[in-house]
């Protein structure tokens, strides 16, 4: 915020200033750290912090990064919850670190900061997100439409056939939802809640052509049917969307055939 | 090492790259580099909507669009390339739709549309409803939807590759792109990707700034190794501060708030936009709206106890209008301010959004060596482009759409190119200057941080060369960044492993930045006039005698081995519109 100010000798060295008001606290990060080029076993480091409390966990995370340790890794990019990279598990559940601030997760404690579980650990917070993105792609997420003659201007699609399907149009693909579930952490075939959810994003739109074909993929052994309705997805989502909602309609679709 | 053959090879896949790629696909063998999943891309953080002249609500036509673009632009932009751009919006924003897109509706079911700054009726009578949208998530709903028909069109992705260097040849005194060498984050190995055609889609460098809207990872790696090849830069002194960040985060707050009906009001509640603006008011072009803000400020009239704010205030629209319009960016409020959207204001200051400058291109998306020149097998699109449709500040909603019209232009014409031209060999050892950097990173014993090195730049940038600018401010960010570039001769690191080393890459992100930073403040410098988002305090006036022409930055290396920023110029093309005093 320098542009404005003609004076800024203030800015220089002191703390952001503003901030006088919410005084730095000191926070333990617990963070569970694996490096297989050193160890082969995971253990878990303790990090002491100066931090403010309204900041986001990711701001801790990026503090041990730059100020005490470089080699701790995990992937982040738009820090504000829209492009879902940094999906981990944080004192046991699953959040966005960049959707989480320090004061709402009692900084009393230990924070505690894992990878989310049920996809194989790369180094520290880094997962293999190669499992998660082909159950994605094996539901057809891409809009079908036999038209053989595409119409000139846009297709129309009443107010109410857009509202349908909007809350599955929301997610970010970041995981929390899946490696949340006891489902997929006990049976790696799950397609998962994430892939249902973009299977629903086009089952539920009216201008789509293929939801019998996504629907008899998720007919499938691993497909819908092995969801156990626990709702942590739903608790988990960042996104607020009702993924075991969305779940259920999809499981419906199937029995009735009608979408 | 291993050694690839593509004939079309496309770097980044935001919305330019997997628009670029879906048409690549089809036409020739195609792989795209992305150093981020491609929906991890910040084509997903734009919010307000695509500028095309559908005229589904209102009379609109693309040559009003047209008009306001370049005058947005302040009469920097190629109005060839505005006229395209313009009248390849309807089809760019109809294609997305029949791709799946879910646009928002009218009650007749066609695309809604909604205001948005700079867009106006009949060249500036009144803003008209342009904007196409998907409520505040039109970035995510594109980003989503191409990459959706990559997986239906089946590109090859290669994820978590990090292109670091440019592969020139020189072929009959012709220097024409061979390829590119890429770090693969996983392994910490070296591909080279040959290729007949290349395509720069890697986005922005707005990470140069500490108040940015921009991922951490916008930091102008295609920029910079195309620049250290000897290519040119354009108008790189120009960079949009987006009115509305969230109060010292950055994070975008949508100019289709204001489109909305939000308001921004002063300490003592004004509408001070009226005074500025009296028009377009909260609606006049970024730049205007952005200077209006820190002139409220820096006179004394900003909010809260340090008076270096103002407010983006909705409170007087209805909470349901909140919900379907704006639910993203009331979120936001509330998750990271505490703020309740329906009853409080928004602090809010502006951030550091967009690269108006970048690598100079044709209305193909081919990249030019000089003023004129094209480089064969070399092309680039979107924000890490300088086409210009955006001349000196860009419109809102013109981001979304350049992405979809210069990204299929560009992955058009690079395929063909593959089809009629052959592979250009490759350099001798073409993979040593990265191993080069890499090595020289991962031995070093010297004392300085990156971490350190980066505060040191974002703070210099912020005050120095943001909204205002004078020759002594801009002064001390140059000696700065050279200074800075000198220390960070001796940075080391501390993760000295192969798998995913993001310190490494952190400390290579850093060296862009700081080329791409040196670039911008020397063209600033340069530039004695104040237009669009370059503002000079001690020229406040536009020039169009000496200054109505792009800069061309180049990188000139000394014979003592000392690097220097060349400047040249190059004409604006002008067809319709003479240039006027740019008034909303």
């Amino acid at each position: 915020m320098a542009t404005p100010v003609l004076d800024k000798e203030e800015a220089a060295g002191k703390p952001e200033p503003g901030f006088a008001d919410s005084p730095y606290i000191t926070v333990t990060f617990r963070i569970r750290r694996f490096n297989p080029e050193v160890s082969a076993e995971a253990t878990w480091e303790d990090f002491q912090l100066e931090i403010d409390p309204k900041e986001r966990v990711l701001d801790g995370l990026h503090k041990i990064k730059w100020d005490v340790d470089g080699t701790l890794t995990f992937r982040r990019s738009c820090a504000h919850g829209i492009c879902g990279s940094d999906a981990m598990r944080i004192n046991g559940r699953n959040r966005l670190a960049c959707k989480t601030l320090i004061k709402d997760i009692n900084p009393e404690k230990p924070i505690t900061v894992e990878p989310i579980k049920g996809l194989t650990v790369l180094k520290d917070l880094v997962v293999d997100m190669e499992p998660f993105f082909q159950a994605y792609r094996d539901v057809m997420p891409f809009l079908v439409t036999k038209d053989t003659n595409e119409p000139t201007r846009e297709r129309l699609q009443s107010a109410a056939d857009r509202e349908r399907f909007d809350d599955t149009t929301k997610c970010i693909l970041c995981a929390a939802c899946t490696s949340s579930c006891p489902v997929f952490w006990n049976d790696g075939q799950y397609f998962g809640p994430a892939a249902i959810v973009n299977a629903h994003r086009f089952i539920f739109d009216s201008r789509d052509e293929a939801g019998e074909q996504r629907l008899e993929i998720l007919n499938d052994r691993d497909g819908v049917w092995r969801c156990r309705t626990t709702f942590n997805c739903t608790d988990a989502c960042p996104r607020g969307i009702e993924v075991t909602k969305a779940i259920q309609e999809v499981k419906r679709a199937l029995i009735t055939r009608r979408y | 090492m291993k050694i690839h053959k593509y004939d079309t090879v496309i770097v980044g896949a935001g919305g330019a790259g997997m628009r670029a790629a879906i048409e690549a696909t089809k036409r020739s063998r195609t792989a795209v580099l992305t150093k981020l999943y491609p929906t991890r891309s910040h084509t997903g953080a734009a919010q307000g909507g695509m500028a095309a002249a559908l005229a589904n609500v209102e009379e609109d036509n693309w040559e009003w669009h047209t008009f306001d673009t370049v005058k947005g632009g302040d009469y920097l932009v190629d109005q060839d390339a505005a006229e395209i751009l313009a009248k390849e919006a309807i089809d760019a924003v109809l294609d997305l739709e029949k791709m799946g897109l879910p646009f928002n509706r009218t009650p007749d079911g066609t695309i809604d549309q909604r205001r948005f700054g700079g867009h106006s009726r009949n060249h500036g009578e009144a803003p008209v409803r342009r904007s196409c949208y998907a409520a505040d998530r039109t970035g995510h709903m594109i980003l989503q939807t191409l990459y959706q028909n990559c997986v239906k069109e089946g590109v090859e992705f290669f994820n978590e590759f990090y292109v670091l260097d440019q592969l020139m040849t020189e072929v009959d005194g012709v220097r024409k792109s061979a390829g590119v060498v890429a770090y693969e984050l996983a392994t910490g190995e070296i591909h080279v990707f040959q290729a007949k055609a290349v395509i720069y889609a890697s986005g922005g460098t707005g990470k140069f700034f500490k108040v940015t809207s921009n991922a951490h990872t916008l930091t102008g790696d295609g920029q910079a190794a195309v620049y250290r090849r000897g290519l040119p830069l354009e108008d790189m002194e120009f960079f949009q501060f987006h009115p509305t960040g969230i109060w010292r985060m950055g994070i975008l707050l949508t100019e289709g708030a204001r489109g909305e009906g939000g308001i921004l009001r002063n300490k003592d509640g004004e509408r001070f936009m009226e005074k500025y603006a009296p028009v377009m008011k909260d609606l006049a072009s970024r730049d205007v709206v952005s200077r209006s803000i820190y002139t409220e400020i820096r006179e004394g009239r900003g909010c809260g106890p340090e008076g270096d704010h103002v407010y983006l205030d909705l409170t007087h629209l209805p909470p349901e209008q909140l919900d379907a319009k704006l639910p993203d960016i009331t979120e936001f409020a509330r998750t990271y301010l505490g703020i309740e959207p329906y009853t409080d204001p928004i602090p809010i200051q502006p951030t550091a959004h967009y690269a108006m400058g970048g690598i100079p291109t044709n209305v193909e998306g081919e990249v030019l060596a000089d003023n004129t020149t094209v480089v064969p097998g070399l092309y680039a699109a979107g924000e890490v482009a300088c086409v210009s449709v955006h001349g000196a500040n860009r419109l809102g909603t013109n981001s979304l759409l350049d992405i979809n019209v210069f990204g299929r232009r560009a992955g058009i014409a690079a395929a063909e190119y593959s089809h009629k031209a052959d592979f250009v060999e490759l350099p001798e050892n073409p993979e040593s200057f990265v191993v080069e950097q890499i090595e020289r990173l991962r031995n070093s014993t010297g004392n300085e941080r990156v971490a350190t090195l980066r505060r040191e730049l974002q703070e210099t940038m912020d005050a120095n060369v943001m909204v205002f600018r004078t020759e002594q401010t801009i002064k001390t960010a140059v000696e700065k960044i050279a200074e800075l570039r000198e220390r960070y001769k001796n940075v080391a690191i501390q993760d000295k492993g192969k798998r995913f080393n993001t310190d490494l890459l952190e400390a290579i992100e850093l060296g862009n930045l700081l080329d791409l930073a040196e670039v911008m403040a020397v063209s600033a410098l340069a530039r004695k006039e104040s237009r669009g988002g370059h503002y000079r305090e001690d020229y406040p006036n536009r020039d169009d005698v000496n200054f109505m022409r792009h800069t061309m930055a180049y990188r000139e290396v000394g014979a003592d081995g000392s690097e220097t920023v060349r400047l040249d110029y190059k004409p604006v093309v002008q067809t319709r519109y003479q240039p006027m005093e740019r008034k909303y």
